[in-house]
């Protein structure tokens, strides 16, 4: 009994440490932010990786996404809902949950192991000692690039996937669910508000700095060789995916007050 | 000069620096050597500022830098090159970037400059012309010399190596060996080579000094390493298992 005490206050105190050295991180990268214009060329390369690399894997699972979207929406609403809301239903979803949310987990899982992974590696090369003692900060040369380009690229990789999700639940209700695209196109129109988008896309930004983040904080915390960059890169995606849906919790429930 | 006094350095309750007193005078070439893991390594850390001792002073020109902020201790770094033991080039950099990096983010050099200085360095350490190489394309030598020359890029006052011959042929290593001695010759930069290559000691140090249980105990010239009466030196610089060290 006393040996599960002591194991649950030390695991309890390794988390409080963590989550201090968590937000010291965090205070150190908005420090650097008035770097950002020195920063440009890192930035833009990083905004690169964050963002073009992964439109192939969002046009995927977006495409998908709406036209699963649209299939079970019908399903669900054909014998006691006219069809003219399958659009509202699907552009709904789109907008305000399935677009972001989906987009950050799936982003979370090409980009946030890759930067846990990437600084991981420099840490257990000494790459970052390296930078250090090239005068060069590790936080303003490696988390800030990241951390900017997660908040730009999140909110324009959802746009274009709120766009491939709507065509693609378009081609499944038009081509298999006997809708015409003007009956499709009504039922969005109705009831569609800016809100939902903006909604969205501030969900994005938040999600965006989360996964940069995560990735950085356990890049730069990697300890013990390659056995440990594997552990950062696990743990990088474990709590990227977990803050992103508490925090797409939080969020709708600021926006959406009932 | 540098100066450190006093300096203990403990890491999860193992006290890896006992009580480390040790001064580098400028322009010297100063060895440290020591068995694997003895902490010639943390030293060297801590003389960069990338570590911070638990107590004691480590004093540049003067001043005591276990004091300065981080923002001071960048300022300082100005003024170090370093090379570490694995070389810890950036992989997603090429060869060239990797030594003009500091230039870049540090001088208002153009890249025509910035290229010129690269190309200089490069040749310097015998590789002219790699500059747009991967890393990954380097063998363990032309990593070490690569390091060495970003480690020079930006004309240092301290140049710090840790484990220079390392892992390297015996011809490579007598080749990195050349190359710090005749950068000691040439310039007036302090130089700071920690090792257990006794090779290495002999022909790189005006001075060596050897760390053991966390404190130097030994501190004088090649000459006076070979003749010492110190069993504890006597037993490392002949390689011997039998002897005050234990084996572990």
């Amino acid at each position: 009994m006393a040996d599960d005490v002591f194991i649950l206050g030390r695991r309890c105190l390794n988390a409080l440490e963590h989550f201090g050295e968590a937000m010291m991180l965090l205070a150190r990268i908005f420090r650097a932010f008035p770097m950002i214009v020195r920063s440009f060329r890192l930035i833009f390369n990083q905004m690169m990786e964050i963002g073009i690399r992964s439109l192939p894997l969002v046009f995927i699972t977006s495409v998908f996404t709406g036209a699963v979207t649209a299939w079970q929406a019908e399903y669900q609403m054909k014998e006691y809902v006219p069809m003219i809301f399958l659009g509202t239903g699907v552009s709904k979803a789109v907008f305000i949950e399935l677009g972001p949310a989906l987009t950050a987990l799936v982003v979370a899982g090409r980009v946030g192991s890759s930067i846990a992974a990437e600084l991981g590696t420099m840490q257990v090369t000494e790459q970052i000692d390296a930078l250090e003692t090239l005068a060069i900060d590790p936080v303003r040369f490696l988390a800030l690039p990241r951390f900017v380009a997660g908040l730009i690229m999140l909110p324009i990789l959802v746009i274009f996937a709120d766009f491939f999700a709507m065509a693609g639940a378009v081609v499944v209700a038009t081509q298999l669910l006997s809708i015409t695209t003007a009956t499709f196109w009504e039922g969005v129109k109705i009831f569609f508000h800016v809100l939902d988008v903006m909604a969205g896309l501030v969900k994005a930004v938040a999600f965006g700095g989360i996964i940069a983040f995560m990735g950085c904080y356990f890049g730069f915390t990697t300890r013990g060789g390659a056995e440990g960059v594997g552990k950062s890169t696990i743990k990088a995606v474990v709590f990227s995916s977990v803050l992103i849906l508490i925090t797409d919790y939080l969020i709708a429930t600021l926006l959406f007050r009932v | 000069m540098i100066d450190i006094v006093h300096v203990k350095k403990s890491f999860h309750g193992v006290q890896v620096l006992g009580d480390v007193n040790l001064r580098i005078k400028r322009g010297q070439a100063t060895v440290i050597i020591g068995r694997s893991g003895c902490g010639k390594s943390v030293l060297l850390k801590h003389i960069i500022g990338l570590l911070r001792p638990d107590s004691g002073e480590i004093n540049i020109d003067g001043h005591d830098i276990t004091s300065f902020s981080k923002r001071e201790l960048f300022e300082l770094r100005k003024r170090f090159g370093m090379l570490f033991q694995g070389a810890a080039l950036f992989d997603s950099m090429s060869v060239g970037e990797n030594v003009g990096l500091g230039l870049r983010e540090h001088t208002d050099l153009t890249d025509v400059e910035i290229a010129a200085k690269v190309r200089q360095r490069l040749k310097e350490v015998g590789l002219p012309g790699i500059e747009e190489k991967r890393v990954a394309e380097l063998s363990g030598g032309m990593k070490k010399r690569v390091g060495l020359a970003r480690a020079l890029a930006m004309d240092p006052d301290f140049v710090l190596f840790d484990e220079p011959t390392t892992g390297l042929d015996p011809i490579m290593a007598d080749t990195i060996n050349e190359l710090i001695c005749a950068l000691n010759r040439k310039t007036s930069e302090t130089i700071i080579v920690v090792t257990h290559d006794i090779v290495s000691a002999y022909k790189i140090g005006d001075h060596i000094a050897m760390l053991y249980e966390g404190q130097i105990i030994f501190n004088g010239t090649p000459e006076e390493t070979k003749h010492t009466e110190n069993p504890i030196v006597r037993q490392f610089i002949t390689g011997s298992s039998e002897g005050p060290i234990q084996a572990l």
